[in-house]
């Protein structure tokens, strides 16, 4: 009886070895924010290239690029490009593959504005310097007439957790204003000079929501699904831009005039009438020589496909595809790969 | 004669006997408890190497953490902590010894055992779901109806000024307490059960009423056993990560106001660890892990030489 079940649980064991076998598996991981679509991605890709499985771990951004330095993984994704001394330390040429765009929002409470706040880049950035305190300064107050501001204390709240929406955010604020740029910086965790901290999308969006007079950042995707209020920004061309999908590409494509060929690039603060002013790229983090050579290939195979039907997923799960000037520039990086 | 003795020492001993084994395997386990804890704390002070060479002993005495400058001082943290986790045993420890006396001591069988496993149901309970429970609806009640008043009638003593947010180091205590009741109150269920019916008996027999026999015969029986479940509190509720974070605002402020947002070392941990790139700013999370593991030591130690304070010379129970 003990023999029968060991002999059945060798072969089952030998059986799985050789499905294994056949199947090329593509160990990635990094950056959370665009886990929901690549997911999404790699369960339809394995629809179409039934001999490659790829298994990601979205252990943010941090986690990605240490472990592609390293070598433990096959690719990297990041919210936040690498710097060149991250890029020295690794141990080849590392490419920056940017798929899809992302954008952070201004979500607000206020008793009474339930839409459409008017903002401009100079007060975001004194808000979240404690440098405006009150709902009705005049510096907000101008840009809303007949909006009924109350005479109350903004309470400010930003993520506690380092993550690439707050990265973004603060490059934002570095790029506008001057004092932010020289004591706060740019991060995924900053020393913040006011306001609460809460974890994670939801965190912010909690405290927002059961607080009067709040004001926080989260992520476009989040604050589409959970319908929350947003501010309408100006953008650096001085028009007043509704976030969304099409401004969030829309500030990519302003950016291909001077788009670097590795493409570590900040998207924010983009010249551009309809240039929604806080967006980023997104990376997987691919070496250009791949030392196995099956698994290369599969991977640029990969890369192409999420280039052209991939894109089209990115947009009803409310990520921005790349516009089509970028895409042909990534096509011509991705053939560098061997 | 050789007969007795061989039954007690067996002459020869297999080299391969269970025994032998037994001894080993038990050994080996024991060791690789040691062994672990070792490696731990040598992987974690190598891990902070650079953050120790960089801020010495200032980065226990600064006030400043600034990952973008990498200016690393954790003193807001080990007071968040420290401080935190005192304030949730103050709360939680009358409540439990108050639950365990009812349990074991006054209410009906029936009733004490229900009790008893409902208490046990919370400890089983995961600590996100605490935290979202405390995010979504205890910080608003705070700040909507408990920190207004605490503000227009206590405002004037330093630890209730300030503003109403919600999220501050109230919510995270009381989370910190509502955690640690059940294990406290479980363990402290035990410790009374365990005190010998005779010593009820007696109080009871010199005429005491219900409260004097539990004062002076079952609470002084027991009282190392209390003060043992109130350390294995402090423990857990140094330690407490997750439910802490969402509810206690994550500010890196050293305030008397418990209005404050604040600020623990599991949760700077839990926060930045993922994210940090820069190689000062691991080690210097890293360097938290590993004050946050004296911390608990030094906690420990205090605890036990507290228990052994109280207890000695008081072994026969009536005090």
């Amino acid at each position: 009886m003990l023999n029968k079940i060991v002999t059945l649980t060798a072969a089952a064991l030998l059986g799985l070895a050789s499905i294994a076998g056949a199947e090329t598996l593509i160990n990635g991981a990094g950056a959370t924010f665009p886990y929901p679509l690549y997911s999404k991605w790699f369960s339809e890709y394995a629809k179409i290239d039934p001999s490659v499985k790829f298994n990601y771990q979205s252990i943010g951004s941090g986690g990605g690029i240490k472990q592609v330095t390293a070598q433990t993984v096959d690719f990297g994704a990041s919210d936040k490009f690498l710097s060149d001394d991250e890029l020295k330390a690794a141990p080849g040429k590392l490419l920056h593959i940017p798929t899809v765009m992302g954008a952070v929002v201004v979500t607000y409470n206020l008793p009474g504005v339930a839409k459409g706040l008017k903002l401009n880049s100079e007060d975001v950035a004194n808000i979240f310097l404690g440098k405006i305190t009150k709902w009705n300064d005049k510096r907000i107050a101008d840009d809303n007439p007949g909006v009924n501001l109350p005479d109350k204390a903004i309470i400010v709240v930003h993520r506690s957790d380092g993550s690439g929406t707050t990265s973004i955010f603060t490059d934002y604020l570095s790029g506008v204003n001057g004092d932010w740029a020289k004591s706060v910086g740019k991060g995924a965790s900053v020393k913040w000079p006011v306001g609460l901290g809460g974890k994670g999308n939801e965190g912010v969006a909690g405290q927002i929501k059961t607080t009067k007079f709040t004001i926080g950042y989260v992520e476009l995707a989040y604050a589409f699904e959970n319908k929350l209020p947003y501010a309408t920004l100006k953008n650096k061309s001085g028009s007043w831009v509704e976030p969304s999908i099409q401004t969030t590409s829309a500030a990519a494509a302003a950016a291909v005039k001077h788009m670097p060929a590795d493409y570590r690039i900040s998207l924010v603060n983009q010249p551009g009438k309809d240039a929604y002013p806080i967006t980023g790229f997104t990376w997987l983090l691919v070496y250009q020589g791949q030392k196995d050579k099956v698994k290369g290939k599969k991977l640029v195979e990969f890369l192409n496909w999420s280039l052209h039907k991939g894109q089209k997923m990115a947009a009803p799960m409310l990520y921005a595809p790349l516009p089509e000037s970028v895409l042909k520039m990534v096509e011509k990086t991705i053939k560098t790969i061997n | 004669m050789t007969e007795a003795d061989s039954r007690y020492e067996p002459e020869r001993r297999r080299p391969l006997g269970g025994d032998t084994i037994y001894r080993w395997l038990t050994a080996g386990f024991g060791l690789l408890v040691l062994a672990i804890l070792g490696l731990m704390l040598f992987e974690m002070a190598q891990g902070s190497l650079p953050s120790l060479a960089k801020s010495g002993w200032s980065f226990i005495s600064g006030k400043d953490w600034d990952a973008v400058q990498g200016n690393f001082g954790a003193l807001p943290f080990i007071f968040g902590s420290v401080v935190s986790a005192v304030l949730a045993i103050l709360v939680a420890t009358p409540l439990s010894v108050a639950t365990a006396l009812f349990i074991t001591e006054i209410a009906p069988k029936k009733v004490g055992g229900v009790i008893a496993s409902l208490v046990e149901l919370l400890a089983a309970i995961p600590s996100v779901i605490y935290g979202l429970w405390g995010v979504l609806v205890m910080a608003p009640w705070l700040q909507q109806s408990v920190q207004p008043w605490l503000i227009d009638h206590l405002g004037f003593l330093p630890f209730f000024s300030g503003a109403p947010f919600g999220a501050s180091r109230m919510a995270g205590v009381l989370i910190q307490a509502i955690m640690i009741i059940p294990i406290i109150t479980a363990i402290c269920r035990e410790v009374l059960l365990a005190v010998p019916q005779s010593q009820r008996e007696a109080a009871v027999a010199l005429g005491a009423t219900k409260w004097e026999m539990i004062r002076i015969a079952v609470l002084p029986y027991g009282r190392s056993g209390v003060l043992g479940a109130v350390i294995l509190g402090l423990g857990r509720a140094i330690g407490e990560t997750m439910a802490v974070t969402m509810v206690i605002g994550n500010s890196p402020l050293i305030s008397m106001s418990l209005l404050s947002p604040a600020y623990t070392m599991p949760s700077v941990i839990a926060n930045e660890f993922a994210e940090a790139t820069n190689a000062l700013h691991s080690a210097a999370l890293m360097e938290i892990g590993l004050i946050l593991l004296f911390v608990t030591l030094a906690v420990n130690v205090l605890a036990r030489v507290m228990i052994w304070s109280v207890t000695r010379g008081a072994k026969g129970g009536v005090a």
